[in-house]
């Protein structure tokens, strides 16, 4: 039974792509399409979420993630609150369910969740009322089902669909709940060939079962690919010596213009931030006519838009 | 059933008509998702304007969304002009409690603020549970509550009415 569906397949949390039908993500895809023009117009709000209460509970610091969700649920015409709960109650010995349940009874509808501990937007989701939504805005190591779904909406705005593509993700697999979420996300939704590629140390033992070609070079990894997804270096998430150095990294794993000319000529460039430049990537490749790493940030706030208005909704027959 | 409801090409043509006399050359018709977008289409080669058509899709201002939810095919609003101080010829393919109507003009006002907007519709089932009546209706007829009228279209483009 899976967590995030109700009996009759409506989404009523999103916690991780992985189990997700490919109808109910491309559902989503569509739906954020049509919120694409309400950042474009006069009066850029919609009142479908008028009177909810939306809590964006932050255990973990982020920017742009809690930001962009913050505005996509201001443009629904939501309530918001933030809550970094770092600097909160948890430093006081809360346990998380009654920082939960309190907020729950300030009648909050739904709680956008970012933990540094895997399962925990889960957690709380089996432990909530049932009217309340759950979104998993990145839990450990697990997954960030948003950021895979707007990198799946960018794919599809400048590639038109998925099914003759081949996409590369490059860099620290391990640590990556995000490199998850995108594999999931791609698969689903039929792209051929997704490979990562990384020195052996930053891959998951087993990646390969998640449908994935694994690369350990570059010129080989992202030749003829149309979609180059880069990592963050996750140098806040590793622990012991992993690497020699960022520089030589950078060297063996960077993306500079000569790599990226070993991919086709009309691939772009993605990269979900916040970027390490000159670790994972050469400035020049990131400011470049290949990069659309800021339209990945306007597309995640129409995405964030479709998954709260779905989940929000009444059942849809 | 189909018998019972005149020809939806012909009410159009009258619908034009009666629109014809009142439209100044920048009235910009907006016709609702999806029947009276394609009435809309139609008014819009009859009269001949030379404005661009809109489209408009009310999901995200409808008042059941907390019962209902989203509707599954959601299409994008497409209003290529800047309404500001226009007149608008809203256009609907059946009035009946008056909500969407309500929606339309909610968003509406979300892109600008339009000097006037009109109401035109292809029938109007004269069973309103708002105050929202046409300014120019193809049809005027009282069905039961329990029946629907619909439009549809064949794969020739042609428009035809059903009672169900």
């Amino acid at each position: 039974m899976n967590p995030q569906l109700t009996e009759d397949g409506r989404l009523c949390h999103l916690l991780s792509i992985d189990g997700l039908p490919r109808a109910i993500l491309t559902q989503i895809l569509d739906t954020a399409e049509s919120f694409m023009d309400v950042g474009e117009r006069e009066v850029k709000k919609v009142p479908l979420l008028r009177g909810k209460s939306i809590f964006n509970l932050f255990f973990e610091p982020s920017t742009r993630t809690r930001t962009t969700f913050e505005i996509a649920a201001k443009r629904l015409s939501a309530d918001v609150v933030n809550l970094n709960i770092s600097t909160s109650s948890q430093t006081k010995g809360e346990a998380i369910l009654d920082t939960v349940d309190n907020l729950a009874a300030m009648h909050a509808d739904m709680f956008i969740v970012r933990h540094s501990q895997s399962g925990a937007a889960h957690f709380i989701a089996r432990n909530v009322a049932p009217h309340i939504s759950v979104i998993n805005a990145g839990d450990g190591r697990h997954a960030h089902p948003t950021q895979g779904l707007l990198d799946m909406f960018t794919i599809r705005r400048f590639k038109g669909d998925f099914h003759n593509l081949t996409v590369a993700i490059v860099g620290d697999v391990l640590h990556s709940r995000v490199a998850r979420s995108q594999i999931h996300a791609l698969t689903t939704l039929g792209v051929p060939e997704v490979r990562v590629i990384g020195p052996k140390t930053l891959m998951p033992t087993g990646v390969e079962q998640m449908g994935v070609k694994v690369f350990h070079d570059m010129e080989t990894g992202l030749r003829g690919c149309d979609v180059v997804i880069m990592l963050r270096l996750q140098n806040e998430r590793m622990k012991g010596a992993l690497l020699p150095s960022t520089q030589e990294y950078f060297k063996f794993f960077g993306l500079t213009p000569e790599k990226l000319a070993f991919a086709k000529p009309d691939a772009i460039v993605m990269h979900p931030g916040p970027m390490n430049r000159g670790v994972e990537i050469a400035s020049e490749v990131a400011d470049g006519p290949q990069s659309v790493i800021l339209p990945q940030v306007t597309y995640g706030i129409a995405v964030r838009m479709a998954v709260m208005a779905l989940l929000a909704g009444g059942t849809t027959t | 059933m189909h018998a019972s409801l005149p020809d939806a090409d012909t009410l159009i043509r009258q619908l034009a008509d009666a629109i014809a006399p009142t439209l100044t050359p920048d009235t910009l018709i907006v016709g609702i998702h999806t029947g009276g977008a394609w009435v809309a289409e139609r008014l819009h080669a009859l009269l001949q304007s030379t404005t661009p058509l809109g489209t408009l899709d009310i999901s995200f201002y409808r008042d059941d969304f907390s019962r209902i939810g989203l509707h599954p095919q959601v299409k994008p609003s497409n209003l290529p002009f800047d309404l500001e101080n226009r007149d608008i010829l809203l256009v609907d393919d059946v009035l009946h409690s008056g909500r969407t109507v309500r929606a339309a003009m909610n968003e509406l006002f979300d892109y600008g603020r339009p000097a006037s907007i009109r109401l035109a519709v292809l029938v109007d089932r004269n069973d309103h549970e708002l105050p929202i009546r046409p300014d120019f209706a193809g049809l005027t007829i009282t069905v039961p509550d329990n029946q629907n009228i619909n439009l549809s279209r064949l794969d020739d483009g042609h428009l035809t009415l059903s009672l169900a």
